[in-house]
């Protein structure tokens, strides 16, 4: 499976500060990379980068083979892409600006018009085609940005933020219209909603203070949680100490959390394995052994936002080198 | 072409998407009117010409165009719209021209609007029509120099007040030069060389001999390269800006 994006070593200062430093990814067609990381870790910088509009200091990105600084128009009629905050000329109505973008774009005639109606209909616009953009509500520019990207069936689409702003229907639709899209195309949406990432990425790359940090399946990601394959029982309150007795004492178990007060009348405690090891045949039998029948368990899958607050602000995920409680 | 014409259609467009067209053409209209009948003596003079008519375009364009090109590309910086127009597939060249063109063809539809001055001075005499056209060729010619300093001024910035100030005390520069006034007040202290040289950059002059109908393979040469000089200078100062 070829590359279509491949950025390569993409480096920016602005003056003393490194916005992003020496990032390096490949993106291939059927994937869907979800970009993350907090504010001004160089998310929108890199992107800005990927689509010609900012000259990186150093390094470069290729789309589709093509490099983005030798020809910038190969690479931006091969891209589709939202930027930052999607702009568009407020005093244009819907129909007219995408008119715009596909005449720029070399579409003419029935072929023009067909692209349109295409790109209206699958970001639902049809209602508000003669509507003045200024005059929208926020997720419905967000979507004629999304539109205006969508347009020329681009093989690769870089799209910052794209759900900013709407509301949960209008994220469901959007994040349905990215995976049926996901097949044919190489897709790089940046977005600081975690159940996005698990959603629809097939991977996630994260950056903080301009330096790529992560790079693995979603999945792979969440599993460096110390929640990883941790097991929560739910108990009788008068159960509480001994059950936590029988799971403190396993071999791979590393801590043991409880809920102070019982919901529903029964508590819920944790074991967390010590580096990610299966417990659940060891809790079930230490349970049993010291007489407690739980009455539901739960295997965590990991929890990829405390993944995301580790990775991104220093501190290592695993149990074996955290000060985990 | 199809690039180009697409954006140059846009962009004349949004002039008249917001009442900027229309404020600023019936301000041209008045301001010129008044200038020519009042403080131009047309009448009085007695003559069927337009030259105190087209006397007063470069000094009423010194306020105006600069107007019209503040927002070519501040307003773009200030909005984040350069973003998408710049990662379209858009060559430099296309944008730049694009815009200075819709520019160029505004600031003509206003001047067409000047028609009633040509057919009252027929309708009072007989002038030399030639003249007349050459007159308006010039003013377009003027205009568009002043349009091509105004759009490069204007990429400097995000901010629209700047642009225009910027915009007029350069274009009062390129006015002024050479002018009689200015060189006899700046003569002792500045070098014959700098004043001949500001002389040949100066506009007003190869204006002044375009509106009387001495219309000189030179002169055009010049306001070509101006305007082409300028338009180049945009560009590389929005190519600049992408370094950051």
């Amino acid at each position: 499976m070829a590359a279509m994006i491949e950025v390569d070593g993409l480096t920016k200062r602005f003056g003393p500060v490194v916005a992003v430093d020496n990032v390096s990814m490949t993106v291939a067609r059927g994937e869907v990379l979800g970009f993350l990381g907090p504010n001004g870790a160089g998310k929108s910088t890199t992107m800005k980068m990927i689509s010609g509009f900012l000259t990186p200091t150093s390094g470069t990105a290729r789309l589709c083979g093509h490099d983005v600084l030798d020809e910038p128009l190969a690479v931006k009629r091969r891209l589709g892409y939202l930027p930052e905050g999607a702009p568009t000329y407020p005093d244009m109505t819907v129909l007219a600006f995408l008119d715009w973008v596909a005449s720029v774009r070399g579409f003419s005639g029935a072929e023009k018009h067909a692209r349109v109606e295409r790109a209206m209909r699958a970001t639902s616009l049809g209602d508000v085609v003669y509507y003045p953009i200024e005059a929208l509500s926020k997720g419905f520019k967000r979507r004629v940005g999304l539109a205006q990207a969508l347009l020329h069936d681009p093989e690769v689409l870089v799209l910052d933020e794209p759900t900013d702003g709407l509301d949960p229907n209008q994220k469901h639709e959007v994040r349905g219209l990215i995976t049926a899209m996901a097949a044919e195309k190489a897709i790089v949406i940046s977005t600081h909603i975690l159940e996005e990432v698990e959603a629809i990425c097939t991977r996630a790359v994260v950056i903080a203070r301009g330096r790529l940090v992560a790079d693995a399946a979603p999945g792979a990601l969440a599993a460096r949680s110390r929640w990883h394959n941790a097991v929560t029982v739910r108990v009788l309150p008068e159960q509480r100490v001994a059950a936590i007795a029988a799971l403190a004492q396993l071999p791979d178990v590393h801590s043991v959390e409880a809920e102070e007060a019982p919901s529903d009348g029964l508590l819920a405690i944790s074991a967390l394995p010590a580096s990610g090891v299966p417990l659940e045949g060891a809790v079930r039998t230490a349970l049993s052994n010291a007489g407690i029948a739980p009455r539901d368990l739960r295997i965590e899958r990991g929890r990829l936002d405390e993944v995301f607050r580790d990775i991104t602000t220093g501190r290592p995920a695993h149990p074996e080198t955290s000060q985990a409680a | 072409m199809k690039v180009l014409l697409a954006i140059t259609r846009r962009e004349l467009a949004a002039y008249f998407a917001t009442p900027v067209a229309y404020v600023f053409i019936v301000i041209f209209l008045v301001m010129l009117g008044a200038l020519t009948f009042s403080v131009g003596s047309f009448f009085e003079r007695g003559q069927a010409d337009l030259a105190p008519f087209f006397t007063f375009h470069p000094w009423l364009y010194l306020l105006l165009i600069p107007a019209i090109t503040m927002r070519l590309w501040a307003e773009e910086r200030r909005t984040g719209t350069i973003e998408l127009l710049l990662t379209l597939p858009v060559a430099m060249w296309q944008a730049v021209l694009g815009k200075f063109l819709a520019a160029w063809a505004f600031t003509a539809i206003a001047l067409a609007l000047t028609f009633p001055f040509v057919v009252i001075v027929n309708m009072l005499g007989t002038p030399d029509n030639g003249v007349i056209l050459a007159g308006y060729a010039g003013s377009l010619l003027i205009a568009g120099c002043y349009l091509a300093v105004g759009a490069a001024v204007s990429a400097l910035t995000k901010n629209q007040v700047i642009a225009f100030v910027l915009a007029t005390a350069a274009c009062f520069v390129f006015t002024v030069f050479g002018s009689p006034v200015v060189a006899g007040f700046v003569a002792d202290a500045v070098p014959s060389g700098v004043l001949e040289a500001a002389r040949r950059i100066s506009l007003i002059g190869r204006y002044d001999s375009i509106t009387r109908g001495v219309i000189a393979v030179r002169d055009l040469v010049f306001f070509v390269t101006f305007i082409g000089f300028w338009l180049y200078a945009n560009a590389v100062i929005v190519e600049l800006k992408k370094v950051g």
